[in-house]
């Protein structure tokens, strides 16, 4: 799936920001997941397994029934926002905008679409940022894997991955021989 | 633990390691009892399969006894006698539950890296690079297995390992090919380049699929005989294969053809210059031939392995004759039990290939035995607890 390549008609959906600026960024990814629509919203929307998805330290705290706080890490430090629900089609769709006073500027969107056959369901995230640092951030920013286009990317395989298979794959940990790791006995 | 680590190009070692541990809720380890070296391991020793990093622990082929087993595994259990396969498989999404179990879309956790390589990612694979998720490999003391529920198949009599152990990769392999070659029985002409262990059962599983004939072609005369002992007709690579092959079929050419060399085939300086240079990763000779050999209409089967771009494909050959490309990683889960059962009806026994046994502790003198094909090497296990 090539970047932005996605649909058109999704991005054109989003809600239009209020003031529109010369950095904002658009990303789109899609990934098909094999489970019903409403489970798969179910789970963006109860927001509480959220930082399982997100490969970087992430908190997300509900303020109100369509409020939340994040606090996610990234490559220049924590970032943090309140994103309010602007669009909620229930087994559908959710569209959120951050809050004047957030210190990001996002717009986003996740459909829940019917895939073919038995395929499951075909899930696209959609956003409209402003990098944080402004353009030199965002210049930093795509040069490295944090990027997010690729953060949005990996959440979604790792979404993926937890529902299909219960587990995110990972070898975060297991054995190796030098020189990624101390030969046993040795400091 | 004791196990073989890649430290380089041509570079292999045996050193203590860290035991492995529970990662994922759906984990087990396994105590490895039998462990193997395989054909496609030389791509790794030699340098030839990108993003292998130093101390990456190798090995795709082993089984054993299962010692420990994450919250989450329900049907295996400690204690349990396993083979296991060296693809890793979540057994729940599309490609799984279409028995695709080689294109699992959740094991890899390098799948970025796959992606770009590919375009989507396969499977992960024990010791097989980190394209293919970086997995530590089974030529070691222990291993971790994940998805213990999925991939592991229990071995519940009291066959040797010898002859179970390779349902962990080169029996499903070799009869995948076989099967790849859609055999009517009593009629098809099976061309099989390469007679190594994985040729060695596609040979026979090609029979066991009813193939009329069986051809093979090596340049190694222990391995020929060992294809002529399973009833196939056998060429020298440095015959004219073409025309041997077409005296051989009535001048109509196989039905089908098995491609079990792979990407470092003998027979082409032109090769090997350019994979020296890295014009090319990969030298597909036998592809090339097998391309031209193979009948109108006809299929032609890889098992062999290929790790990225080939140059000097015959494409033309293949397209004006009509073939049909049938290849991948090996979806072994589909194929353990079935041939299981052959092994246990006695219609087969994958002991035959073992020429070797060496310690663990000796493994890294076993890769060059087994690459320069000394002593008449076809294949070789290694004993985990020596």
């Amino acid at each position: 799936m090539e970047k932005e390549a996605t649909s058109d008609t999704a991005v054109a959906e989003l809600p239009t920001p209020a003031a529109p600026r010369q950095t904002i960024t658009r990303v789109a990814r899609a990934v098909t997941i094999r489970e019903p629509a409403s489970t798969l919203y179910r789970f963006w929307r109860d927001l509480e397994r959220l930082p399982e998805i997100i490969n970087h330290p992430a908190e997300i705290r509900r303020v109100s029934r369509t409020e939340s706080h994040w606090r996610v890490s990234g490559p220049l430090g924590d970032v943090e926002w309140t994103a309010e629900i602007v669009r909620d089609e229930p087994g559908r769709l959710i569209g959120w905008q951050t809050r004047h006073d957030s210190s990001v500027d996002i717009t986003g969107q996740i459909e829940f679409l019917p895939a073919p056959g038995d395929e499951g369901t075909e899930v696209i995230v959609s956003l409209s940022y402003d990098p944080p640092g402004g353009k030199l951030g965002a210049t930093v920013a795509k040069f490295t894997r944090d990027s997010a286009d690729s953060q949005i990317y990996d959440a979604l395989k790792r979404f993926k991955a937890l529902i299909e298979a219960g587990e995110i794959p990972t070898i975060k940990g297991q054995a190796v021989g030098g020189p990624q790791r101390p030969r046993k006995g040795e400091k | 633990m004791k196990a073989l680590v890649w430290m380089g190009k041509k570079k292999v070692e045996v050193q203590e390691v860290e035991d492995p541990k529970i990662l994922n809720p759906r984990d087990c380890i396994v105590k490895v009892t039998s462990t193997a070296i395989c054909g496609s391991d030389i791509h790794l020793y030699d340098g030839y399969i990108p993003s292998m990093e130093k101390g990456d622990i190798l090995g795709h082929e082993f089984m054993g006894e299962v010692v420990e087993v994450g919250p989450q595994v329900k049907k295996t259990k400690v204690g349990d006698r396993v083979v296991v396969p060296f693809t890793i498989s979540c057994g729940h999404c599309t490609h799984c539950l279409r028995q695709q179990f080689s294109c699992c879309d959740n094991t890899n956790p390098n799948w970025q890296l796959a992606e770009t390589l590919m375009g989507y990612s396969p499977a992960g694979l024990f010791g097989y690079s980190h394209m293919t998720g970086g997995y530590a490999g089974g030529q070691a003391q222990y291993v971790r297995v994940p998805h213990a529920d999925v991939g592991p198949l229990k071995i519940e009599n009291d066959l040797p390992d010898d002859k179970v152990l390779f349902l962990s990769d080169i029996y499903p392999t070799g009869y995948m090919a076989a099967e790849n070659c859609n055999i009517v029985p009593g009629e098809s002409v099976v061309a099989v380049w390469g007679c190594g262990p994985v040729g060695q059962f596609a040979i026979r599983s090609a029979f066991i699929l009813g193939a009329a004939k069986v051809i093979a072609i090596d340049s190694v005369p222990e391995r020929r005989r060992l294809a002529e002992q399973a009833g196939a007709i056998t060429l020298d690579s440095g015959d004219d294969v073409m025309e041997e092959l077409k005296a051989l079929t009535g001048g109509r050419g196989p039905d089908a053809s098995i491609d079990a060399v792979g990407m470092e085939a003998h027979g082409s300086a032109y090769d090997q210059i350019k994979q020296t240079l890295k014009l090319e990763t990969d030298r597909p000779y036998a592809l090339r031939q097998a391309m031209r050999c193979t009948r109108k209409g006809g299929t032609l089967s890889v098992p062999g392995v290929y790790g990225g771009l080939l140059d000097k494909i015959p494409f033309g050959a293949a397209m004006n004759k009509g073939l049909t490309f049938r290849m991948g990683q090996t979806d072994m889960q589909k194929y353990m039990a079935p041939l299981f059962r052959l092994i246990e009806e006695k219609k087969i026994d994958p002991s035959v290939v073992i020429t070797h046994r060496i310690p663990l502790s000796r493994a890294a003198e076993a890769y060059p035995l087994f690459i320069e094909k000394r002593d008449g090497c076809i294949k070789v296990v290694l004993d985990p607890a020596a």
